[in-house]
């Protein structure tokens, strides 16, 4: 199947991904080529097949709830683009 | 001393024929004088290394005792977290980025008194298949400089085929480990989903990650696989379960030994000249003694679909992380927040990643969720079906690693799923959680190396390493070095 630019502009943005005018003409291309790919998987009879999301049986895996060190502050900051004092600054959420 | 394997250079050092600093000095000058042309390397921690390489000789004077690879130079892939140094999947969005802490395979590898050298190429996040997708430098094969290294872990595997450093590590997805040492003639062994810790891995795809070692032989491969593999608390999906010693077992045969063909694996698509090594492959194995059983994994010719369907999702979701708020690319222009993370998106990631991250977007959206994501889940356990019975017939299964020999750098940039088909014969143990391993197995007439793939079910890396070797033993493709001219350069890291 072929996907229209809206469409994936549509994905962009679910993405936040911005696109120029020519990675969009692209990907619109090549997204439609490979999900026509994909699309052979329909071909399979999967009825009452269990999906499986991972390779081992995976359980929740609890540990004590136990106090212990954390990431100090100055070095969980030291990568932020941009901080103010203790605090990740970003653009106004709210006006 | 750069030609020898691991074992002779952990003897040499063990018994002070040479010190550790002067074993890295000598690797760092192979680095100096190859890597301008290959260009493994992102970064090169030549003071680091010569200080960790020091104590380790001051503490063997002393006679303390030292780890299994005290004073091996070791090259880490750019994905894999180490304190304090560059860490930056080969993108413009980590460009600058320190993690504050270590992977849990670089502890275990301080523990072991490894020498950790210098970070490693890479596609940018692992997704690729011939390093060409990072946003630094191209990464060339050492035995034909027009070609590419395969991928991801194309400058691990780069860097130990052209002898810059004994071993390395790298990270296997969907084949990002076992492809590019077929291609650089090396050994790659990507373990069983849940044996090695991926605390600290920059994740791409959470239940197919994995992270392995590259290595010039099994025997290497071995050693650090049983320095970075068990249980850690920091990974949940990290398996507890005892830790095979695969280093003491690896010179033991398999007898009686059953290995396992597909037809699948030598369908169309599949290189006239690799098809012949590795059937010749298959007849040393009998010549030692293997049976060799027909098998079938009906459902491999979907690998390649489902597996782009799951590995984008999952990336999709991992990557959101990258916002420009905790870490990473900020962009400077930016009307509000949401305007913020989308510039920032967009300029920090390339044309590879963006790729997946629509696709996943796209395969988990509302209205398509089942009709993608879901049905490919289904197929992925279908396929995880098919080993499951093929393993009960036999004790490995045996084919190519790669379709065809290392391609022309630019040949497949520009047709992603001609790339991805780079990938058909490793993704399925990925989607299953298998071990496998690349080993060499011959080279083309225009000399360019060939590898054999040997698949086992998960947890068997100890039986999966003693099948290798027996071939190894009786082979001397591992032992073929490419030819480099020795140039006086300086290394220019590629940033």
């Amino acid at each position: 199947m072929s996907l229209t630019a809206q469409e994936v502009q549509w994905v962009a943005h679910l993405a936040r991904l911005q696109l120029t005018e020519a990675e969009l003409e692209t990907m619109t291309r090549q997204l439609s080529a490979i999900v026509a790919y994909v699309d052979q998987l329909k071909q399979v009879n999967t009825d009452g097949v269990e999906p499986m999301a991972h390779a081992l049986a995976i359980h929740n895996v609890f540990r004590e709830d136990e106090a212990a060190p954390s990431l100090p502050a100055a070095e969980a900051l030291a990568n932020a683009p941009q901080r103010r004092g203790d605090f990740y600054r970003v653009p106004a959420v709210l006006d | 001393m750069l030609e020898r394997t691991v074992t002779e250079l952990s003897a040499l050092l063990a018994c002070r024929e040479i010190s550790a600093e002067t074993l890295t000095h000598e690797f760092l000058q192979a680095i100096r004088q190859r890597d301008p042309q290959v260009r493994a390397f992102l970064h090169v921690d030549e003071s680091g290394a010569l200080e960790q390489a020091r104590r380790v000789d001051v503490r063997r004077q002393r006679g303390e005792p030292l780890g299994p690879l005290a004073g091996v130079p070791v090259a880490i892939k750019d994905n894999l977290c180490v304190r304090g140094q560059p860490t930056t999947c080969a993108s413009k969005m980590l460009q600058t980025y320190r993690p504050p802490y270590d992977a849990h395979v670089i502890s275990r590898l301080r523990q072991a008194d490894a020498v950790l050298i210098g970070r490693t190429n890479m596609d940018e996040f692992a997704m690729g298949s011939s390093t060409e997708n990072s946003a630094f430098q191209i990464t060339r094969n050492p035995w034909d400089l027009e070609r590419i290294p395969g991928g991801s872990s194309g400058g691990s595997a780069a860097a130990v085929a052209a002898g810059e450093v004994p071993l390395a590590l790298g990270s296997d997805t969907g084949g990002s480990i076992r492809q590019p040492a077929a291609l650089c003639g090396i050994v790659g062994l990507k373990p069983s989903y849940g044996r090695v810790s991926r605390f600290g891995l920059v994740a791409f795809a959470s239940s197919l990650d994995q992270i392995g070692p590259l290595s010039r032989d099994v025997t290497g491969a071995a050693l650090l696989l049983d320095a970075i593999a068990g249980h850690d608390p920091r990974d949940s999906t990290s398996v507890n379960r005892p830790v095979p010693a695969c280093r003491q077992t690896v010179e033991q045969p398999v007898r009686p030994l059953t290995l396992g063909i597909a037809r699948e694996h030598f369908e169309a698509g599949l290189d006239a000249e690799v098809e012949q090594s590795v059937r010749e492959a298959l007849k040393v194995y009998e010549s030692l003694g293997a049976k060799i059983a027909e098998i079938k994994l009906p459902h491999s010719k979907y690998a390649i679909a489902a597996y782009y369907l799951v590995a984008t999702a999952e990336a999709s979701s991992n990557l959101a992380r990258y916002d420009g708020v905790h870490f990473g690319h900020r962009s400077t222009e930016h009307q509000d927040l949401i305007d913020m993370y989308c510039r920032s998106r967009g300029e920090g990631f390339g044309a590879e990643v963006k790729r997946r991250i629509m696709l996943g977007t796209y395969a988990l959206s509302s209205g398509y969720k089942d009709a993608y994501y879901l049905k490919a889940l289904k197929i992925r356990r279908l396929i995880h079906d098919d080993f499951a019975q093929a393993f009960t017939r036999c004790d490995a299964i045996v084919g190519p690693t790669s379709p065809t020999p290392a391609f022309k750098i630019g040949e497949r940039i520009t047709d992603p799923l001609a790339m991805y088909l780079a990938d058909i014969y490793t993704i399925s143990a990925n989607l299953a959680g298998l071990p496998g391993i690349s080993i060499p197995c011959g080279f083309t007439k225009t000399g360019l190396p060939i590898g054999l793939q040997i698949l086992a079910a998960p947890f068997e890396e100890e039986k999966l390493l003693r099948i290798a070797r027996l071939f190894e033993r009786a082979t001397d493709w591992h032992t073929r070095r490419p030819k480099l001219a020795e140039l006086p350069g300086i290394h220019e890291p590629g940033r």
